[in-house]
């Protein structure tokens, strides 16, 4: 415990004195850059507080001189972009949904707008390309289980399928036929199915006979499917959830329920429309057929 | 005196008992048996005791306590290597989601191993390396043994117990949810006596010093245990649901929660991390350059200015969010006037080895200090930076705030650790010096590619994040879907876990050297006098 003062023969400073364990300090005075750096920060944040909102008050706070906020901030660059695309959105608003892929102006920005709403809204389920999941529809295919028209689509998008939201949503329900059907017949349907797609008459042998009695009714006479009731087409060798022996089994068995949201609830009409343009140009979509 | 203790121990092992036949989730259930056999082994342990004739006067244990910094060493060693591994597990979880099993899902998925790791790296390994060098410096330079006896003991194995108890609860899915302080009521409550024991033992060292002044070290050790009991007690403030349960209710709602949620948040950065890790560097830094401290007025000044701006600087985590803009604005102005309070410490570290420059040629544990200053000093610059809303716009939210934390923890925490541990290795076992110097170099060009690597890359794959997502095309709309950024994150996050598992490999070998050094026979005394 010595409180000698020494000079540091290195840096010819003299040290405090004070000796913990060995350990001296040396007296150096504070770095000048180092000070006039941390006054000028403070200096820097003075101006800044009194530039924008900064200090508690009361009932509120100082609003700055500058009159900037975050939320300000977000509403000017909003409403900068809704002011150049407000006519766009009214002429996709105002032109018959049949005759906007006509005008290839306002078809392009329905494109644009479409696939970025697209991808913040449907690419969840339906992937980022479109091409969908076991279980969520590809929409890149000709193949479509509610019609695949420009009408078609904005329809869907705008009610959705199968929720309880919307009372204009599609909606089908198909028998769990587990319930309806034994064992032995579920299995039997499986196989025949299964064989429909590779040419097999729908209504021929045993098989046929339950389909005719059981599915026919919405999957049709031919397997072709009923777009009315969303019962898709059986013959072709697209499957939304599976074509193997066990996954059929279990749609039969217990059915299936795909859900999609009523989308018009969260996207105003233009909106609606642009992602129904986007998806109908993604190579399936269908014309109206001729009157 | 000990059948008070025998009593509380025997009562505390039956009430753990109690909850854990009404335990009503297995999280619970698995922490109360498990205080059940702790209590019951320290029952044991102090029955074989009782009865004993009392220790004569003069039979007082003298010198330096150094047994809990021996156990402490070990354990930073083991808590380290345990969380440089569940990193690495989850950084090539991250790039490849298969490795998220099903067999182990709500166990072993990213969700419950990410927790796990924040935890294991900064609370076990950085809060093991914390108390023990603290136990370890304030003996020396206070000039005393540690005060209150056994109690430095009950803080060690407390503190793992704590550890074990937040680690088995994350995987089983106790957790309150708020990062970096997710254990849940109990343990906070456990976590809470066990750190007032800790001040107890400290402050009882420093007011029995012998030497006038506190050194430095003690200050920045000080503010460290001080304000960290303060941010865990106000930001656990909760209510359980059930007393035999193990979810509670947060005291404090919305932005109220999210604010003091990061107020503690920062500052764990600014207390545990920077105060405390300080302390460990105004210590051994000088000790191992042979030098005095570059300046004895800086250090008032970066200290006190250092803990009076950084308590200020948490709102900047919330930046564009409810969070009103005024503390917004506070939170972003006190962040970066915190920088040259942060440099303070750099400058202090870095120009303490003047006439010593050469040392960084011939020491390699002083030249884990040096890297792990220049990282401090990166990461103290980048930390304001981050901090203004508009750079704050970009980078929040990305892969870049991560690249930012690992070059502090990886570069600066740990690092400093890794020369502490090599620095007391050899002196607590009372051996010459560590096995291999090859190894120690080894080790650290190892963690420094490490690092690079995943600095570098999360620095890329922040940016590119951000960038893509507000990218939008001239109408205004946006160009990605979340799902194309998350695809193009795959080779930042490849090179990301290479970068960790070097600095994995190099904790392995700084491992096998302790082992190695401990099997040398022993050559000096490890009972040291306190110095007079």
């Amino acid at each position: 415990m010595s409180d000698e003062k020494r000079t540091d023969p290195v840096t010819g400073l003299e040290t405090t004195g004070h000796t913990w364990d060995g350990i001296e300090e040396l007296n150096t005075p504070l770095p000048r850059w180092w000070l006039w750096v941390f006054y000028g920060c403070i200096v820097w944040g003075i101006i800044y507080v009194i530039l924008f909102p900064a200090w508690p008050l009361v009932t509120g706070a100082t609003g700055g001189v500058l009159g900037w906020s975050t939320r300000g901030q977000v509403a000017d660059e909003i409403a900068a972009v809704d002011e150049a695309n407000a006519p766009m959105y009214a002429a996709l608003v105002d032109t018959d949904p049949a005759e906007i892929e006509a005008d290839p102006n306002l078809h392009g920005f329905a494109v644009n707008a479409g696939a970025s709403i697209f991808a913040t809204y449907c690419s969840q389920c339906h992937g980022s390309g479109a091409a969908g999941a076991v279980g969520y529809p590809n929409l890149l295919d000709d193949d479509w289980l509610w019609g695949g028209t420009l009408e078609d689509v904005i329809y869907t998008v705008n009610h959705g399928i199968r929720n309880e939201d919307d009372p204009d949503a599609r909606w089908s329900q198909m028998p769990a036929f587990g319930e309806l059907l034994t064992a032995g017949e579920i299995s039997t349907l499986v196989a025949h199915v299964q064989a429909m797609g590779e040419g097999t008459d729908p209504l021929s042998g045993e098989g046929g006979q339950i389909y005719a009695d059981n599915c026919a009714s919405c999957h049709g006479d031919d397997g072709t499917g009923d777009r009315f009731v969303g019962a898709p087409n059986l013959v072709d060798a697209i499957w939304l959830y599976g074509g193997d022996t066990a996954t059929l089994t279990e749609t039969i068995r217990n059915a299936r329920f795909g859900v999609m949201p009523p989308w018009g609830e969260r996207l105003d009409e233009a909106e609606v429309r642009a992602v129904a343009i986007y998806v109908h140009g993604l190579g399936g979509g269908e014309q109206p057929a001729a009157e | 005196m000990d059948y008070v203790k025998l009593a509380l121990l025997a009562l505390v092992a039956v009430l753990a008992a109690i909850a854990a036949n009404f335990a009503r989730d297995m999280a619970y259930q698995l922490h109360a048996l498990l205080i059940m056999a702790v209590a019951a082994i320290a029952f044991v342990w102090q029955l074989r005791r009782t009865g004993e004739p009392p220790v004569p006067a003069g039979a007082v244990p003298t010198g330096y306590m150094d047994g809990p910094v021996r156990a402490g060493v070990i354990a930073t060693a083991f808590w380290g290597i345990a969380g440089f591994l569940v990193g690495v597990f989850i950084a090539l979880q991250l790039t490849f989601p298969e490795l998220n099993f099903d067999w182990s899902e709500g166990y072993l998925n990213f969700g419950r191993l990410r927790p796990l790791h924040t935890s294991a790296v900064i609370f076990a390994f950085g809060g093991n390396a914390l108390i023990a060098t603290s136990l370890y410096v304030v003996q020396r330079t206070s000039g005393v043994r540690l005060w209150g006896g056994n109690l430095a003991w009950v803080v060690f194995w407390g503190y793992q117990l704590f550890i074990v108890m937040a680690a088995t609860g994350y995987l089983l899915g106790a957790t309150q949810s708020k990062e970096y302080a997710e254990p849940e009521w109990y343990v906070d409550l456990f976590l809470t006596i066990i750190w007032v024991f800790y001040l107890a033992v400290f402050m009882g060292t420093l007011i029995t010093r012998r030497e006038k002044h506190i050194y430095v070290a003690n200050w920045f050790y000080l503010s460290f245990i001080v304000t960290v009991a303060m941010l865990h007690v106000v930001n656990n403030l909760s209510i359980p649901v059930s007393i035999f349960g193990s979810r509670s209710i947060q005291v404090f709602s919305g932005v109220q929660d999210a604010m003091v949620q990061w107020w503690y948040g920062h500052n764990a950065v600014g207390f545990f991390l920077t105060a405390g890790f300080l302390g460990m560097m105004y210590y051994f830094v000088p000790k191992q350059a042979n030098r005095p401290v570059y300046s004895y007025k800086l250090s008032i000044v970066h200290f006190w200015s250092l803990i009076f701006i950084y308590i200020w600087a948490g709102p900047h985590h919330l930046h564009y969010t409810a969070l009103p803009d005024w503390a917004s604005t506070l939170g972003m102005v006190f962040s970066v006037i915190l920088w040259m309070p942060s440099w303070g410490g750099m400058i202090n570290g870095l120009m303490t080895l003047q006439g010593a420059w050469d040392k960084i040629r011939t020491d390699p544990i002083i030249r884990f200090f040096v890297a792990s200053l220049a990282f401090y000093g990166m990461s103290t610059f980048e930390g304001p930076m981050m901090s203004i809303r508009a750079v704050n716009s970009l980078s929040h939210y990305t892969e870049w705030t991560i690249g930012h934390v690992h070059s502090g923890a990886l570069g600066w925490n740990g690092l400093i650790v890794f020369g502490a541990i090599y620095y007391l290795t050899p002196k607590l076992w009372g051996r010459s010096r560590m096995y291999s110097e090859a190894a120690m170099n080894a080790h650290f060009w190892l963690a420094m590619i490490g690092i690079v690597l995943y600095a570098a890359s999360m620095w890329v794959a922040g940016i590119m994040q951000g960038l893509q997502w507000r990218e939008v095309d001239q109408n205004g709309f946006l160009v990605n879907a979340f799902a194309d950024t998350v695809g193009a994150m795959f080779p930042m996050y490849l090179v990301r876990a290479l970068g960790g598992v070097l600095y994995l490999g190099g904790a392995l070998i700084m491992v096998w050297n302790m082992v190695m050094t401990l099997r040398q026979p022993q050559t000096l005394a490890t009972t040291i006098q306190p110095a007079e």
